[in-house]
């Protein structure tokens, strides 16, 4: 809890400090800030607690989490610093957005209380909204902005009507208390159930999971690529920690209902986010398939939630994330150098710049789930826990969709090595090499030694 | 503790590689190989065979799930660490007259994957040699997408995708493995003594099967490999051909055939008869080829499709042969190949038509090339001998008619390879042939050694019966 409460000053003071006239300061003092409170965040470490009346609970969970929010926020600004370079004016206001984000998440990784839930995902979409509209004078910015507004406060309402429907039956917002009303009737009241699916349909639609995934490759294609990057990072595991957490708290670990209406849109986000990335020529809209797909397969960690599988989520979260982050470092300069998104953006890069093209290439075999990186050791073990949860077809179909998934994230390696590069240069700043290294690490680091994070959730 | 010496001089060499400019990167590659070699020596000198593992190593790894590392050899996998690391310095010793783009990058992923295919050898739990057996196909995608030919964008693509298909099956049988297993381990000691119900066998059998049939290639999923072979550098093709189909081979005799015994014996008539099916089909289809490495490419499938026959026999004498048919198909094929491209470089053409009467111009490198031809054709004490006769005894006490079909790969062979030698080496001389330069060095001395296993591993097989003779026994009991 304390560490949402820093998160929260330390966004006001990067607020503040726009008004003291502090403006170079921002992004150094927010990206300090965020390692001190990822250091503080560790002291809470086996010492779960509950604070304002059980609405969040900090525990084990939650620290690992907020940790690794912590850490994409802090590599988003270390980033942040170099894209907004001609932006100066507001960057006090994207650094302060992007924190508030990480609060609007933590509070998604910890909640007890439905009530807190909707808060902290009202918090991180509000401002997001804010942010994929944040190129006032690029018209693709401005409408990914309003149709992410208009669809995501959609899926706020149905998130807020499910919420009224289980209080209804229930009398209490309390995770506990759901998880007991569910063990104590064996038959459901309707309107429980019908609350509980609502509260699904929202939060799939905030994972971007089929069929509620329309929104994201327009909102990925327009909002700006840095916003792109911390939107298919940080803003989907936020959403899958709290799915999770509603699941095995809340719906002792899933109700029928649930599982089958996983069970279905499981199947679907798996076959349309890889077989839709097949078609894509577009950088960013391919990041966005191919998040979908990763929807898919961390559905079926969801989905298996019987035989404890935090710690599953946990590492396929941040094998995820670092692979994401270490393909954006080397797309952002790439599109601001050649001022397209598209794949052929990428021709020749190998020619051009092979320390970038061969973080890009770690990347994408990450991503693909191919050995040693970390992205493989991660989709091992959710197939080994889903299997263990019987979940036998839905593993078979996910292994053919990791073949097709193949295919797509050749096809930038493939552009980047066997096409003729064109006369644009590559300006690789410092800040951007640097994300790179340390994300493909990290990444080749915990494939290696898997167990420095697997062991942590046990 | 070798095992880990084995694995770790590769992967060291390949990170200094990676460091060094020009000349130095194929140099220092060379230095490396060697020394590994050495090593492979001292540790075939100190192995007793007894059908046990030697060398080995074990460390935990991972707590949930269960997984450990665990290295190890016995007769059969030294063999193939034996013939890894013999054939690495003759690939690295062939490139020295040819210029290659960007030297450091390409002997850095050649030594990388020495160490993965060395991990695939050496690696006695099923998830580590899962990891291994990936991590070798990333080097040589590179290798054949960044060095090869005009069509290797496509070729490349679906070389990799067909067999990370495979691989994708394997792992998910192994994951049922691990569920299945009485104390959740992977460790191919637990693997084969605990024996899941033959009814999981039946199809746990293809999970496998499919990823080692796609790599060797059996007939029908060998439609990767012609056109990859064709397309990759010669170098690369080397590695295609000589060492890695054999992981194939090899897995099916140490991973496949004691984890599911009793989906081998029901699935073997099916598998014999497609081998046999792929010999005698691309034996005829490697009479019809105009172009030298196609020929080579289908000839391979010929020769690994009798190496599986022999496998499936599930007789003494078929597995010893398939293993000495593996070593010596690995020095054949290597042969060939660059014999293929010491004609390419020389002439700027590999079709059969267009060449001829070499032989006038260059005496040397034509009785190099019939010493290759000829222990690919299985001619009595050469290398290829004892390894056919072996595989075709075994196939026989399996069944007369299929032995008899599968006897034709020594016919048919002899009619593509001396037909195809005679046009190209001696006939009359070509209009596209004005000179044909002497031999460089390091091309003499690369085919001389080449020449010399052929013959010294053909007159005494011995010292390879008897490394794999006792794990054999295991197997069969």
């Amino acid at each position: 809890m304390n560490t949402l409460i820093y998160t929260s000053v330390l966004g006001f003071t990067t607020m503040l400090m726009e008004v003291l006239n502090l403006r170079k300061f921002i992004v150094p003092l927010a990206v300090i800030g965020l390692a001190v409170i990822f250091g503080l965040n560790l002291q809470d470490w086996n010492q779960p607690s509950t604070h304002f009346n059980d609405m969040l609970g900090v525990s084990n969970f939650s620290v690992a989490f907020s940790g690794l929010a912590l850490f994409i926020t802090m590599i988003i600004l270390v980033m942040a610093g170099e894209y907004y370079t001609n932006d100066e004016n507001h960057i006090s206001d994207y650094v302060t957005i992007l924190i508030f984000i990480t609060a609007g998440a933590m509070m998604m990784m910890s909640f007890n209380n439905l009530v807190m839930m909707f808060l902290g995902i009202e918090t991180l979409s509000i401002a997001l909204y804010a942010l994929a509209g944040s190129k006032r004078f690029d018209t693709r910015s401005n409408e990914a902005g309003f149709k992410y507004f208009l669809m995501g406060s959609f899926a706020s309402a149905i998130l807020l009507f499910g919420i009224a429907l289980v209080y209804g039956s229930v009398h209490s917002f309390h995770l506990s208390l759901i998880s007991s009303f569910i063990s104590e009737n064996s038959t459901l009241p309707p309107m429980f159930i019908t609350g509980v699916i609502l509260i699904g349909f929202a939060m799939l639609f905030k994972v971007s999971a089929a069929p509620f995934h329309f929104w994201a490759p327009d909102v990925y294609e327009g909002a700006p690529a840095l916003i792109t990057a911390f939107m298919s990072t940080l803003v989907k595991i936020a959403g899958f920690a709290a799915l999770y957490r509603l699941v095995t708290i809340g719906f002792n670990n899933g109700t029928p209902q649930t599982d089958q209406m996983l069970y279905v849109v499981a199947i679907l986000t798996l076959l349309t986010g890889n077989l839709s990335a097949l078609a894509q020529d577009n950088f960013k809209r391919l990041m966005a398939y191919s998040g979908i797909s990763h929807a898919g397969y961390m559905l079926l960690i969801v989905l298996s939630a019987k035989s404890h599988v935090s710690s599953t989520l946990f590492y396929y979260s941040a094998a995820y994330a670092v692979a994401g982050l270490a393909a954006f470092s080397v797309a952002l300069p790439v599109f601001k150098s050649t001022g397209s998104e598209l794949l052929s953006a990428f021709n020749g890069l190998g020619k051009k710049n092979p320390v970038m093209a061969a973080g890009l290439t770690m990347a994408m075999i990450g991503m693909a789930g191919i050995p040693p990186f970390a992205g493989f050791f991660g989709k091992f073990y959710l197939f080994t826990k889903a299997f263990e949860s019987g979940l036998f077809y839905i593993v078979l179909l996910a292994v053919i969709n990791s073949m097709i998934g193949v295919y797509y994230y050749f096809k930038v390696i493939m552009a980047m090595y066997g096409k003729q590069p064109d006369e644009t240069q590559i300006e690789n700043p410092l800040s951007y090499q640097l994300v790179m290294w340390v994300c493909t690490a990290l990444s080749l680091i915990w494939g290696i030694v898997p167990s420095l994070l697997t062991d942590l959730l046990l | 503790m070798l095992s880990l010496e084995l694995l770790f001089i590769p992967l060291f060499a390949s990170l200094l590689i990676l460091f060094a400019k020009g000349k130095a990167a194929r140099a220092l590659a060379l230095v490396f190989t060697l020394i590994q070699l050495l090593v492979t020596g001292y540790a075939y000198t100190i192995f007793k065979a007894n059908g046990g593992a030697a060398f080995e190593f074990t460390q935990a790894w991972v707590k949930s799930p269960v997984i450990n590392i665990h290295f190890g050899v016995d007769g059969i996998s030294l063999l193939m660490v034996m013939l890894t690391n013999l054939l690495l310095p003759l690939i690295v010793l062939s490139g020295f007259n040819r210029e290659t783009k960007r030297p450091h990058i390409f002997y850095a992923l050649m030594l990388f994957m020495q160490f993965a295919l060395n991990g695939v050898f050496l690696s006695m739990d099923a998830f580590v040699y899962y990891i291994f057996w990936e991590l070798a196909l990333i080097p040589i995608y590179f290798i054949a997408f960044n060095w090869g030919d005009e069509n290797r964008g496509k070729v490349t693509i679906k070389f990799f995708i067909y067999t990370l298909v495979g691989s994708l099956l394997m792992l998910f049988g192994f994951v049922f493995l691990y569920l299945s297993s009485p104390q959740h381990s992977l460790d191919w000691n637990t693997l084969t003594q605990f024996k899941t119900c033959s009814c999981n066998q039946t199809w746990l059998f293809w999970l496998l099967f499919a990823a080692f049939a796609i790599k060797i290639p059996i007939f029908p999923f060998h439609t990767w490999q012609p056109d990859t072979y064709k397309s990759a550098p010669t170098q690369g093709t080397m590695l295609l051909s000589g060492i890695m189909l054999k992981m194939g081979t090899y897995s099916l005799i140490k991973w496949l055939l004691p984890i599911v015994p009793d989906g081998f014996k029901e699935w073997q008539a099916v598998v014999i008869t497609l081998s046999v099916i792929g010999i005698v089909y691309a034996s005829i289809i490697a009479i019809m080829q105009t172009d030298l490495k196609r020929l080579f490419a289908y000839s391979s499938i010929a020769h690994v499709g009798l190496i599986a026959a022999g496998v499936f026999s599930f007789t003494q004498q078929g597995l010893q042969g398939s293993l000495a048919q593996m070593f010596a198909h690995g020095i054949n094929v290597v042969g060939l190949f660059f014999c293929a491209d010491i004609i390419l470089s020389r002439t700027g053409t590999l079709q059969i038509s267009n060449l001829g009467g070499i032989r006038n111009q260059n005496r040397l490198f034509s009785s190099l090339f019939l010493i290759v031809v000829l222990g690919s054709v299985a001619l009595p004490l050469t290398n290829g001998f004892i390894g056919e006769f072996l595989l075709l005894y075994g196939v026989f006490e399996y069944n007369t008619w299929l032995s008899v079909f599968a006897g034709l790969t020594i016919i048919l062979g002899a009619v593509y390879m001396l037909r195809m030698f005679q046009n190209v080496m001696s006939g009359p001389d070509s209009e596209h042939i004005s000179s044909f330069p002497p031999l460089h060095w390091n091309e003499k001395l690369v085919l001389i050694l080449i020449g010399g296993l052929i013959i010294l591993t053909g007159v005494f097989p011995a010292p390879i019966l008897e490394l794999t003779q006792p794990a054999i026994d295991n197997l069969l009991k």
